[in-house]
């Protein structure tokens, strides 16, 4: 098992193995979000409260959900360049950044378009919006940065140390709406204990969940075997390719 | 004659250098200062100068000011130290290199935050701020303007390489700053309501231990990455 | 049918940000593969080159 892993981290090797997992991976993603789609948009009853408004969330809670999550692994990446220096690490970690920015963007645009019939207002400052702009800007001074340094091995070191730097506010964002009174809704499917959320509801929401998280393992692997490509493109292995 | 420095004298050492060199560039070091002071003043021209709406955003635009005068004075950090070699011989040097650069990041605080301090009351009465709210102030600027120093020095460690730097600069510097803002502005604005401030300044204390004993070594990693 | 459209009044809402999700998805999804196939096609070129 370990020796698999040690050998996925040789770029010939991973873009291999990525190669062949793609389809897999898209034939995957399509139907989870099918069935997500098809759960939300049919099945799934309006709310109480927010009529069909609340649809809105299918994408907007997976996408913010990601968007941290895809900062997590960034992190994760820069301690791996930091401590091992390991070429893969490097490429997930910058492949991985404006995947991380699309959905930050996406969560803050479907957040505002749900916040205008809801509480009558595209934006305001509390804390979670704040912070989830704040992220937003992270993601691209990482990518700035990156983009400014022409050593692409030493640029992986430098937004290695940033994203290190940044990751202080995932937690801010995560626990923003419990530490401060906020316009934006608490916490209702990771408190500890039953999720406030009916399963007609939270079924769909899961599977968008999946299916989005299936998509950054798909996006990314894309992203890094063009990477790849673009990196090693004057060693042995490419040429054989 | 061995010529082996203890820590703490490297420490002192640094920290006496670099004032001084302050002290010799006084000009160059006077020009945060007056833009702090000059960017508070297009307020009261640009909003009008009714006493109550200035009275009301006096926290946060003197905030915003401090913030903007510490990213014009950051690149004093490390720069004449990376065109003139300096700073490959700090690198070099037996000393933790984050122990040196905490010294350099005090030096910078001396030299850039502490006249913020002294020129701040001045600038609050100015602006009409209520007088029970301006120690308050004083307590955040004195917390907020290391961290400042501290987190700044991060993001020049990372660009000082670089020909653009100061632009890409302020992009990442910007986002880090962003929460001692909020608390600082924040604790002020409450005592200026007359609420409670600590729990903001307890955050601000937190920041301030967190950035000390962990942005040097960020610092320092950022260094020898641009130095090599 | 017409109601599924309508999402009880807030369609001006809820259609777009399915839209640019989906927009978002696609483009993260068909930018990468272009840069890809035109970096094969620039190898392969070169390679042809210094074949010669």
């Amino acid at each position: 098992m370990f020796l698999w892993f040690h050998k996925l981290g040789s770029p010939p090797h991973f873009y291999r193995i990525a190669g062949r997992w793609i389809p897999w991976l898209t034939w995957i993603f399509l139907l989870l979000l099918a069935a997500g789609l098809y759960g939300g948009l049919i099945e799934a009853p309006p709310d109480y409260q927010q009529g069909e408004s609340y649809r809105i969330m299918f994408v907007h809670v997976p996408a913010a959900w990601m968007s941290l999550f895809i900062y997590v692994v960034m992190a994760v990446c820069g301690a791996i360049i930091i401590i091992w220096r390991m070429k893969l690490a490097e490429v997930v970690l910058i492949s991985s950044a404006p995947i991380g920015a699309s959905f930050t963007f996406l969560a803050l645009v479907t957040g505002s378009l749900w916040g205008k019939p809801m509480w009558g207002t595209y934006w305001v400052w509390d804390a979670r919006l704040t912070s989830e702009l704040i992220l937003l800007f992270l993601y691209l001074g990482i990518i700035g940065l990156h983009n400014a340094i022409d050593d692409k091995r030493t640029a992986a070191r430098a937004v290695a140390i940033l994203a290190l730097v940044g990751v202080v506010n995932i937690p801010i964002i995560h626990y923003s709406v419990e530490w401060w009174h906020s316009l934006h809704q608490g916490p209702t499917v990771t408190k500890f204990g039953k999720p406030s959320i009916h399963w007609s509801m939270l079924l769909p929401l899961l599977l968008m969940a999946l299916a989005f998280q299936v998509y950054y393992v798909l996006a990314l692997l894309h992203r890094c075997r063009a990477e790849l490509l673009r990196r090693e493109r004057n060693s042995k292995w490419v040429e054989e390719l | 004659m061995s010529h082996r420095l203890s820590l703490c004298q490297a420490f002192v050492f640094l920290l006496r250098r670099d004032l001084l060199l302050a002290l010799r560039n006084r000009a160059e070091y006077a020009m945060p200062l007056l833009f702090f002071v000059l960017v508070i003043t297009l307020f009261p021209l640009a909003l009008g100068a009714s006493p109550e709406l200035l009275a009301r955003i006096a926290p946060g635009i003197i905030w915003v000011a401090a913030l903007l005068a510490a990213m014009l004075s950051l690149d004093s950090i490390f720069r004449s130290d990376f065109d003139d070699g300096s700073l490959e011989q700090i690198l070099l040097s037996a000393h933790p290199v984050a122990v040196l650069v905490l010294a350099k990041v005090t030096a910078h605080w001396l030299v850039t935050g502490v006249p913020l301090l002294l020129a701040a009351p001045l600038l609050a009465e100015m602006l009409g701020m209520p007088g029970e709210a301006q120690p308050v102030l004083l307590l955040t600027i004195l917390l907020g303007t290391p961290i400042l120093s501290l987190i700044g020095a991060i993001g020049v460690a990372l660009t000082v390489g670089l020909r653009k730097g100061g632009i890409i600069l302020s992009l990442l510097v910007l986002p880090l700053y962003v929460p001692v803002l909020i608390f600082a502005a924040s604790a002020t604005e409450n005592a200026a309501a007359g609420f409670d401030p600590s729990a903001q300044i307890y955050m601000l204390m937190a920041f301030l231990f967190l950035s000390t004993s962990l942005s040097p070594w960020a610092t320092a990693a950022a260094l020898r990455m641009s130095v090599s | 049918m017409g109601d599924f459209f309508q999402m009880g009044g807030y369609a001006m809402f809820v259609w777009p940000s399915y839209a640019l999700a989906a927009l978002v998805l696609w483009l993260n999804w068909y930018l990468p593969r272009k840069q890809h196939d035109r970096e094969l096609r620039l190898l392969k070129r070169r390679l042809k080159a210094e074949h010669k």
